[in-house]
């Protein structure tokens, strides 16, 4: 009978994070647990694995492997699957993740679960969640098909070695057809000054900012908290007055930093998803019945034109004691 | 160039509320309507049958409201609707919907290109276009932001996490869309009122071959233990007058320890 975890990410870091979780799962279900390295030059990556508790590394490399494709890897994935008897397999939800965790489980006639924000075993099953409902809500599933295919958010466990040390590699013959994309060109994208996800003050804008050229006033308020500046879809999206790596919520960044003041910002939940994890959260907003206050600890109800340069005022002042 | 556009109709999400005691959120009677990223995928289908020539047409699985739904993608400019409404298709997740959407895309016969949203707006799962890649076995690019089709290929602009990948790929080809790649027509009047004059086709089992155990809740392979709105504990201190709310707000964060 087939049983056994297996993990998979195209990134070396997020596997073995997921590795890591993936210990705590195998004792829980009685599985092994497993990874697969695909392509040129990943089995080098198998010690690492080991490390971090796979006790088994299915090797696989092929020219088709030469450039991502979700179709191919996918193809890649099912064969190793196949070899290694694995019955859960665990991705990370990347932007290639999403493609290939649900192709992968179509060819298994599996059920998937992507953007997984948790995963845990409750009597003999395995449990996730992810945001529903445009992020209102959070859905408790589990899949009940003789494959599982979860895709991870990525970066959600971190890496920590640990488990018993040493596997075995196991090379795996694969049979793939070459993909049928051509990549043309690659450009990479220009590194964000502002981290918004990792930031530990995040004071975001939304779109009761008037103008543009108000910005600087936001700006200087971050400054005078050693915090960065974020914003809502609109923000970035419609009007472009700050990066897309700045947009918290929905289909964007999720911040978890210990103080958030979301500024001139309604609350909709496809921002508010993105913020929830924060530990303290402020909202100013000139209209008192504005949903942002129903998620906020503490709220200003008035102009931001106003509270704004108040509280740099005040906070620039030297704090009182 | 044939064109077809898969859609989904999602409750309203602007809408939802959430009951504060249960935590259970209120769907009934919400609106329903095309999302976000259908009708880009749709404004991208409508641009290039007017530059191209051809035919565009919409097809979705979902509840009987769709008759009245999928008016909007005949209103963007789809030139007809296949919409696959039946009793037994009802609780299909995302592999019974793929699995719909493949026969329907099956009998409409010869196409050169299928558009989707990347995602869904509701549950943003992002399962449906690889799985009918899969199922067509055709390619599939996703993430796309930018496309043009030259010669029989799709050009793409793939929206990756860390860069921007240029892709091309041979028709056919499963493409799924974000919202960057267009701004999605308002349909003029005129625009709707011939809407309600494009055939609009139903279709259920029999006309797709399918069996009940390959698609609706039976086939479901997810099982959906709970769906709450997240616990949130806050304080919900507001303050009205902005000059005291000020002080105070401050003085509160010193207390939380997040302010040195």
């Amino acid at each position: 009978m087939m049983s056994g975890i297996l993990v998979y990410s195209e990134l070396q870091s997020t596997a073995l994070g997921l590795l890591t979780k993936g210990r705590e799962l195998a004792a829980g279900l009685g599985k092994p647990l497993a990874v697969a390295l695909l392509g040129e030059g990943a089995a080098a990556q198998a010690d690492a694995c080991f490390a971090h508790g796979a006790s088994q590394a299915y090797v696989g490399n092929d020219p088709a492997l030469s450039v991502f494709q979700a179709g191919v890897y996918a193809a890649a994935l099912a064969q190793i699957v196949d070899r290694a008897q694995a019955d859960i397999i665990l991705t990370a939800s990347t932007r290639r993740g999403r493609e290939l965790a649900p192709r992968l489980a179509q060819k298994l006639a599996a059920g998937c679960v992507t953007d997984a924000t948790s995963l845990s075993v409750e009597e003999g099953r395995l449990v996730t969640e992810r945001r529903a409902l445009g992020g209102a809500t959070v859905s408790r599933e589990t899949i009940t098909s003789p494959h599982q295919v979860i895709a991870v958010m990525p970066r959600l466990f971190d890496a920590e070695p640990g488990g018993e040390s040493g596997g075995e590699v196991t090379q795996v013959d694969l049979a793939l057809d070459p993909p049928a994309t051509k990549l043309v060109e690659r450009r990479p994208k220009e590194v964000g000054a502002v981290d918004v996800e990792g930031a530990e003050i995040l004071v975001c804008i939304g779109r009761g900012l008037s103008e543009e050229s108000d910005l600087p006033m936001i700006q200087t308020l971050a400054d005078a908290l050693g915090g960065v500046v974020g914003c809502t879809r609109d923000i970035s999206h419609e009007y472009h007055w700050l990066s897309e790596e700045q947009m918290v919520g929905l289909s964007g960044k999720v911040a978890s930093p210990s103080l958030y003041i979301g500024i001139g910002i309604s609350g909709q939940i496809q921002h508010t998803v993105g913020i929830l994890d924060s530990k303290v959260i402020v909202a100013i907003n000139k209209d008192k019945n504005a949903p942002i206050f129903k998620v906020a600890d503490y709220g200003v109800v008035g102009d931001l034109y106003q509270v704004v340069p108040r509280l740099i005022e005040q906070l620039s002042e030297g704090l009182p004691s | 160039m044939n064109i077809i556009v898969c859609v989904k109709q999602v409750v309203d999400l602007e809408q939802i509320r959430i009951k504060p005691d249960s935590r259970q959120p209120v769907l009934d009677g919400l609106p329903v309507l095309l999302g976000d990223f259908d009708k880009c995928a749709l404004e991208e289908s409508v641009r290039i049958k007017e530059k191209l020539g051809g035919k565009v047409t919409a097809v979705a699985a979902g509840s009987a409201k769709l008759k009245d739904t999928i008016k909007e993608a005949l209103a963007i400019g789809a030139d007809e609707a296949v919409i696959l409404t039946d009793p037994a298709f009802q609780g299909s997740d995302t592999m019974g919907s793929a699995r719909l959407l493949a026969k329907a895309i099956g009998r409409l016969g010869e196409y050169d290109l299928i558009l989707l949203g990347d995602g869904s707006d509701d549950n943003y799962s992002g399962q449906v276009p690889p799985r009918l890649a899969e199922l067509l076995n055709l390619p599939q690019v996703g993430a796309v932001r930018e496309m043009e089709v030259v010669d029989n290929k799709v050009r793409a602009v793939r929206d990756l996490e860390d860069a921007l990948e240029v892709v091309e790929v041979d028709l056919p080809a499963v493409i799924s869309v974000t919202s960057e790649l267009n701004t999605p027509r308002l349909p003029p009047l005129s625009a709707i009122l011939k809407a309600g004059r494009k055939p609009v086709h139903t279709w259920g089992p029999d006309d797709l071959e399918v069996t009940a155990d390959s698609v609706g809740t039976a086939a479901s392979t997810v099982e959906v233990l709970s769906n709450l709105a997240p616990v949130q504990d806050r304080k919900e201190i507001v303050f009205e007058d902005a000059e005291e709310g000020v002080v105070e707000v401050i003085k509160a964060l010193q207390r939380e320890g997040v302010l040195e």
